[in-house]
């Protein structure tokens, strides 16, 4: 039976990430919670509300921004540093990429931070709404309305624009570098086949907002939130998850607000608006129940630890904690 | 966690009216509240918070077929950005640019599910410069759409006009909105009460009490005002529902003043509605019309309903939920406003008519 440690947080969960082997909880209250063990201890980094973190790719460092206009990083051991600072803005969008770059957004610019501490400035005529790098090499890709900018921030060429009319909200590549897709404020996803831009794959019937994404072990499937069971896209096939039925599971009448699948099994972890989080099988839709209904309102975040053993959760509530399956 | 929803109030006005004075004031004055502010520039706000956040005005359109269908994207993520830290504040005042149609703002507190479920629009603030108001009616569709839209207005730089002006300014106003609330002021200096969150009170106020009433109620707090004008209010509102009614026999002669693209309003009553006439019937007049109707209220009886229903809607948008019950002794009437241009008045006094439950 898997065993929870809860902590009350007091605050909305904004991300919830392991570094290394215990999990950090950013809050939007501006603070980051830090799980040691059987405590838990809540560090002030942000000065107001706490709006994006992502981990850096080492695992090391939480990476979070503020309506401060900060950016800052933190480490397991409670270390916090400011990267970066844009006075008066809201900086609303962070991801990591590799060589401990970092991008982030405020309205309709990019800052790209480089290792080094080198900074660079993409503009865009529409607000940034989703940013992601690609698996492999320098790559960006900025969800804004009607499309998609791809850039390599290596170089000052300019973006490659991926069109589709609507507005894009959040973005991910796929893990094999071939496709990217976005999710858009129509409820539903769209996908490009990043080689040419083709392929304009639509993932619709959704009944409210995609606001979590999450690639199965191997980037077989994109799990999805946004419906009253995860769906899932299969993209082991040749031409995507076009024409072909999505994995439904873990259906009940909640509205799914959180996906997070298993790093190495095909398992994705669900979590709903009522609070519950359960784990489920794709071969045989074996459902496991992590969570019960509880205090804290809709799951907010979920995080792998790198062996799959332990998840975090938090919800938007302000209820957090980890859920070890081992027991 | 609580449901609660966040008001929101919209501030609009032409540029020059006295948008920012009147945002300097709720920032800096103390009424005990704590609001975030969505600007579009910091320009001249003499605060500095992070409560306050600059937002490039973004208007996305739906992807759903319809032009009239436009949000502030920015404002979706703006809010959901502060939902993450509630308790923090009591309110979210957002001000257009003095350029704006208010409509895509108003439309994201009813078109985004994740907006709707933690705000709601409390009310549209409209600050108007009574010396150029007129000549911007006359030059600028955005300063029409603006009273249009409005709850409030704040009639500003009165100190500069004389009373007849303001007076033409006020029939003015009332000629495209009959039902806000005007309050005239020198320098926005208003008690804030009478702007910030109005709720839905200020519906039920503006739809069960005659206008004139409601003026007369209003300037007994108002500092700025005078005696005489109560009575011209009246007399103006009465002239009013005259004027309406001369406009659909004038129209096909094209007499009427009242330009093709003139914002007027439609006002209709009766007693109890058939909710299976009824609810088709506003769909369909929203589907067909939405494009010219800019704003509709209503306080309605439905057949059978011991709830007041209370409708609100912006172009083809329409969102009603049941307010509270009749109260013992009160009147079950329906009352409905549409704001637009281009309306058939006659066509929809008679198909909403065709709507009301037969006399008992």
């Amino acid at each position: 039976m898997p065993t929870i440690q809860s902590f009350p947080l007091d605050a909305y969960v904004v991300a919830a990430h392991f570094l290394g082997s215990e999990p950090a909880f950013a809050l939007g209250d501006g603070h980051v919670t830090l799980v040691d063990g059987p405590s838990a201890e809540k560090h002030a980094v942000h000065s107001g509300g706490l709006l994006a973190a992502a981990r850096t790719l080492d695992g090391a460092r939480l990476i979070t921004t503020g309506d401060d206009g900060r950016v800052c990083a933190i480490d397991a051991s409670g270390g916090i540093a400011e990267i970066a600072s844009q006075p008066k803005k809201w900086v609303d969008q962070v991801a990591c990429g590799p060589d401990g770059v970092i991008a982030y957004a405020s309205g309709r610019q990019v800052f790209v931070r480089f290792a080094n501490g080198k900074e660079r400035v993409l503009e865009h005529e529409r607000t940034a709404a989703g940013l992601a790098f690609a698996p492999k090499g320098l790559r960006l890709a900025v969800a804004r309305y009607n499309g998609v900018s791809l850039w390599w921030i290596g170089t000052d060429a300019k973006p490659t624009e991926f069109e589709w009319k609507g507005s894009h909200l959040g973005v991910t590549f796929s893990p094999d570098g071939k496709n990217v897709i976005t999710t858009m404020q129509e409820n539903s996803l769209h996908g490009w086949r990043i080689a040419d831009g083709g392929g304009h794959m639509r993932m619709s019937g959704y009944p409210g907002k995609v606001k979590s994404m999450s690639w199965s072990a191997k980037g077989r499937f994109l799990a999805t939130s946004g419906a009253e069971m995860a769906v899932l896209w299969p993209f082991h096939f040749k031409d995507g998850p076009m024409g072909k039925q999505p994995l439904q599971l873990g259906t009940r009448d909640q509205v799914v607000t959180f996906v997070a699948c298993h790093p190495t099994e095909e398992v994705v972890a669900i979590g709903y608006k009522d609070g519950m989080v359960l784990a489920v099988r794709f071969a045989d839709s074996d459902e496991a129940i992590l969570r019960k209904p509880g205090v804290g309102g809709a799951v907010s975040a979920l995080a792998w630890d790198a062996k799959g053993v332990r998840l975090a959760f938090g919800t938007e509530g302000g209820e957090a904690g980890v859920i070890d399956l081992a027991g | 966690m609580t449901e609660t929803q966040i008001p929101v109030t919209v501030l609009t006005g032409y540029l020059g009216a006295g948008k920012t004075t009147l945002l300097n004031r709720i920032l800096s004055e103390n009424h005990g509240k704590k609001y975030a502010v969505v600007v579009n520039e910091f320009g001249e706000i003499g605060i500095d918070n992070d409560l306050i956040v600059e937002s490039d005005e973004e208007i996305y359109e739906m992807n759903n077929g319809c032009v009239c269908c436009t949000v502030r994207g920015d404002l979706i993520r703006v809010v959901e950005g502060l939902m993450k830290r509630p308790g923090g504040f009591d309110g979210i005042l957002v001000e257009t640019t003095g350029l704006a149609n208010p409509a895509p703002v108003a439309q994201t507190f009813f078109m985004d599910d994740d907006v709707r479920a933690k705000s709601r629009l409390d009310a549209v603030v409209t600050v108007a410069d009574a010396m150029n108001l007129l000549t911007r009616l006359d030059d600028a569709p955005e300063a029409e759409e603006q009273i249009a839209f409005a709850d409030v207005i704040l009639l500003n730089k009165t100190d500069l006009v004389s009373a007849e002006q303001l007076a033409a300014v006020e029939r003015r106003i009332r000629d495209i909105n009959p039902h806000a609330t005007i309050h005239r002021t020198e320098r926005c200096a208003i008690d804030l009460s009478k702007v910030l969150d109005r709720g839905a009170f200020d519906l039920d106020r503006i739809l069960t009490l005659d206008p004139e009433f409601l003026e007369g109620e209003d300037h007994d707090h108002d500092h700025v005002h005078d005696e005489t004008c109560g009575h011209d209010h009246h007399h103006h509102d009465h002239g009013h529902d005259h004027h309406g009614h001369d406009h659909d026999h004038d129209d096909h002669h094209h007499h009427h003043p009242r330009h093709d693209e003139s914002v007027f309003s439609v006002s209709l009553r009766g007693g109890s509605l058939d909710p299976n006439k009824f609810f088709p019937w506003i769909q369909e007049i929203t589907q067909v019309e939405g494009p010219n109707i800019l704003r509709l209220k209503g306080i309605l009886a439905m057949d059978r309903d011991p709830d007041r229903y209370v409708l609100q809607g912006v172009h083809m948008i329409i969102e009603g939920t049941h307010q509270r019950p009749w109260a013992e002794g009160e009147k079950r009437e329906s009352r409905l406003v549409f704001i637009g241009r281009k309306l058939n008045e006659e066509a929809l006094r008679k198909s909403f008519e065709a709507c009301l439950m037969p006399a008992a």
